[in-house]
């Protein structure tokens, strides 16, 4: 005997949602995952000058600001040739990166952990602990961790006027340039998020975190560091088995992260074992259980449309369901790590595959990588040489625009008719995690995952909850 | 607060992007738990930061709905969503079958104070551009008319009309300042503007503090983003004329939009999401840009400008169309010493 239960408003996600779930006394059976606001943006975007992207996107989003900053200011540049000129390049790595990893460590820390803290785990022996330092709003970790986020977000203020939404994001380049005392000072705030990532996030240096290759590196690690905030939450972990928790379809995609010549993380897919590189004409949008009208076959969003119906039709979400070659995919931090290939991240998903515990651990282990990568660009900025090149362009054509975003692969597909927009299509990150089924009622990354969780027991919906932040969703983005 | 009830607010988040809270998490000295606990305010619900989900939520806003429990303040996040055809339904509070303009209509009638957060609660914002599909509008103004959701005449309990903490998005001192002095009972009607803005901010001009003042008195203008000149001339600069400290108060602990090298696109009026050009670009007629500086009369700044042009300094005019002080004061150019 199954019984239908509707969840919602799942808060601590950007944006809103709802989860309907089809579940008899054991386990979930089936999901379906709603995104219940619409806005329309790709319709706001017919018509106007193609530099006008670069003011309406990032407010599609404002935890994924500059992501949708660079893919729109990709695309544009794709639209024109443009070369960017290096320093702009490299200010858009460090400018990107700094949301990014503010958006992690706001995961980790205020969206993620305060469900280990809740009532559900009372009876825990390490409840008392995991309260006291991640209880929602109350917990101890908070004030240094809105300080050092905030700290962070400092970087955008040196090189982009001020996040979120800012218009120094161009296709060019940046309309920031730095003088060499702007540079040190970049580098000091790095710095001083490398300090709060060694000394409270992982208790050992980032180079040491970087280093570790396998499952069994991890364990004896997380034994060594078991009073920092990722060894406490390996340890929780293994107490609660996360890593048995929200298997998706295991298929990985990342667009390739952070363009510094080529990706700093590798672009591509990665399913069963195997990297296959990523062709970017397979990716289509099928509408049949979104609330959009139009084609009834899948298309390529240079193809395609988003037309809002009055949810009269068949559909559960204004999400469309976005496919690569036909399949649903999963992207996020493990994508991207498991892509690139780091040796840890490819141990863990060939052990257990996407699931809860992989996904908080890529993420955190990204927050490590990606700190010397900065340091690295910010070294690289050269004052007194351009930051953006000049840019013209054509009054017909189109343009593509990929960038990883924190939560994972977002793209913009634009066409322009006499100097305007005449189509331009978005799909974000969590269009494909929080995708609907498609006309095979094929489920998206995370109906996937919460298929056969187990809800036997009274923590049933707080185990459905770290499933669906697992993947770090963001609402806003998924339908714009 | 040692024995004094704590001020409740309620945030709730529509047709948006979340910025706006995105942005108040960027509060410093103190950080934003800090600031609340400072004031003597209690975040009842936020969806970014609570730990109530799902029905243990909806039981709150059932309560706050019925009046059992008490609310002082009302904070929205976003544009109201009134589409399609009025119902409402391109924004169903998620877990119900309720559009959420509904939940606000009620929950607005509580609260003594009924607070519009971001250009998209006060105005419509950026999610009423275009055709505006959406139907959006902001609480009591759709666009410059008002009205919006609650109407022009409406007031709140506590006899204010919804404050309209505009921008795009907000600067969290805006928000914590506005929220501390309704707490403290301390916000008097007509320290609200005309649009219902908390003067504290909108008394002042982005311009009051621009970085690139100089090339503005002497109209040594940027032509190409990244430029060091003044960008009212061909970039689309609204400095000038919008209502804000932006410059006065930093961003992200020094920034600003004209610091960071691009316009200010006025985004705390209304309206601004449609500015009938292309954003970055100066609509002119006969050379001269058609918005002037806020309260100056045309005849004056097209003499002021003339005369000022004719005055810049090498130093500006070099500096300005270059992306680093070539000039510096006191200095000529280099080759023309």
């Amino acid at each position: 005997m199954s019984t239908r239960r509707i969840l919602g408003p799942i808060n601590r996600v950007e944006g809103d949602l709802e989860v309907r779930l089809e579940a008899d006394d054991r386990q979930v059976l089936s999901a379906q995952v709603n995104s219940p606001l619409f806005r329309g943006f790709e319709q706001i975007l017919h018509g106007k000058h193609p530099n006008d992207a670069l003011v309406y996107t990032p407010r599609i989003c404002g935890i994924c600001s500059v992501s949708q900053s660079v893919a729109a200011a990709r695309a544009l540049a794709d639209l024109g040739s443009v070369e960017p000129a290096e320093n702009g390049l490299l200010a858009t790595n460090v400018i990107l990166a700094a949301e990014n990893l503010a958006d992690h460590l706001t995961h980790f820390y205020l969206f993620f952990m305060p469900d280990l803290a809740r009532a559900a785990y009372a009876d825990e022996p390490w409840h008392r602990d995991i309260a006291a330092r991640f209880r929602a709003q109350t917990g101890s970790a908070y004030p240094e961790v809105l300080r050092t986020r905030a700290e962070l977000l400092h970087l955008t203020a040196l090189l982009a006027g001020k996040w979120p939404h800012s218009l120094a994001l161009q296709p060019g380049g940046t309309t920031c340039p730095v003088e060499p005392h702007h540079q040190s000072r970049i580098r000091l705030v790095i710095g001083a998020f490398r300090r709060f990532l060694e000394h409270t996030l992982f208790g050992d240096d980032l180079e040491q975190v970087i280093a570790l290759k396998s499952g069994e590196a991890l364990d004896a690690w997380a034994t060594a560091h078991a009073t920092s905030d990722f060894g406490r939450f390996l340890q929780l972990s293994d107490e609660l088995d996360l890593s048995s928790l929200g298997r998706g379809h295991d298929r990985f995609l990342s667009y390739g992260a952070y363009d510094d010549g080529q990706p700093a993380f590798a672009q591509g897919t990665w399913e069963e074992g195997h990297s296959r590189s990523f062709d970017q004409s397979l990716v289509t949008e099928d509408l049949s259980h979104s609330w959009t009208a139009g084609h009834p076959e899948p298309r390529h969003p240079f193809e395609g449309s988003t037309i809002p119906t009055d949810m009269s039709e068949q559909g559960y979400s204004w999400c469309k369901a976005p496919r690569l070659d036909g399949r649903p995919m999963e992207v996020g931090a493990l994508a991207r790590q498991v892509v690139d290939g780091h040796p840890l991240v490819r141990a863990l998903v060939a052990e257990s595959g996407g699931n809860v515990r992989n996904r908080v651990i890529a993420r955190l282990l990204e927050l490590a990588r990606v700190v010397p990568l900065m340091e690295d660009w910010a070294a690289r900025l050269r004052p007194g040489e351009p930051f953006c090149t000049t840019t013209g362009l054509p009054p017909e054509g189109q343009g593509m625009g990929l960038v990883e975003a924190a939560r994972g692969s977002l793209g913009h597909w634009v066409r322009v008719h006499k100097g305007r927009i005449l189509n331009y299509q978005i799909v974000a990150p969590t269009t494909w995690n929080f995708s609907p089924r498609d006309a095979q009622d094929v489920p998206g990354a995370l109906e996937q995952a919460l298929a056969g969780t187990d809800v036997s027991d009274t923590r049933g919906e707080v185990r459905i909850q770290h499933i669906i932040r697992s993947f770090d969703p963001c609402m806003v983005c998924t339908v714009h | 607060m040692s024995g004094q009830r704590p001020f409740r607010v309620l945030w709730l988040q529509s047709g948006g992007c979340g910025g706006c809270s995105m942005s108040l998490l960027n509060a410093e000295q103190p950080d934003l738990y800090g600031a609340l606990d400072a004031l003597g305010i209690e975040l009842l619900w936020h969806p970014s930061l609570s730990e109530a989900s799902g029905d243990e939520f909806l039981q709150l806003l059932a309560r706050l709905e019925s009046g059992n429990e008490p609310l002082d303040a009302l904070c929205l996040e976003g544009s109201v969503m009134r589409g399609p055809n009025g119902s409402g339904r391109f924004h169903l509070l998620a877990g119900t079958d309720r559009p959420m303009m509904a939940v606000i209509a009620v929950l607005a009638e509580r609260a003594p104070y009924t607070l519009a957060i971001g250009s998209c609660a006060a105005f419509g914002g950026i999610t009423a551009a275009g055709g505006n599909i959406a139907e959006a509008c902001g609480l009591q103004y759709d666009g410059d008319q008002p009205g919006g959701l609650l109407g022009a005449e409406w007031r709140s309990s506590g006899g204010l009309p919804v404050i309209n903490v505009a921008g795009c998005p907000t600067h969290p001192g805006w928000v914590i300042e506005t929220l501390g002095q309704l707490a403290q009972g301390g916000l008097k009607p007509e320290r609200l503007d005309t649009l219902a803005r908390p003067r504290d901010y909108t008394d002042h001009l982005v311009h009051h503090g621009c970085p690139r003042n100089e090339y503005y008195e002497y109209k040594a203008s940027a032509e190409h983003p990244s430029d060091l000149g003044c960008m009212m001339e061909n970039l689309g600069c609204l400095g000038t004329q919008a209502r804000a400290d932006c410059n006065i108060r930093p961003w992200n602990g020094s920034g600003s939009c004209l610091g960071g090298g691009y316009a200010c696109i006025n985004c705390t009026a209304p309206g601004f999401e449609e500015p009938g050009h292309p954003f970055t670009e100066t609509p002119k007629i006969a050379g001269i840009p058609v918005g002037l500086p806020t309260d100056m009369p045309k005849a004056w700044f097209v003499a002021l400008a003339s005369l000022s042009k004719a005055a810049t300094p090498r130093r500006l005019k070099v500096n300005a169309v270059t992306d680093h002080i070539r000039v510096a004061p006191g200095h000529e150019p280099e080759g023309e010493q």
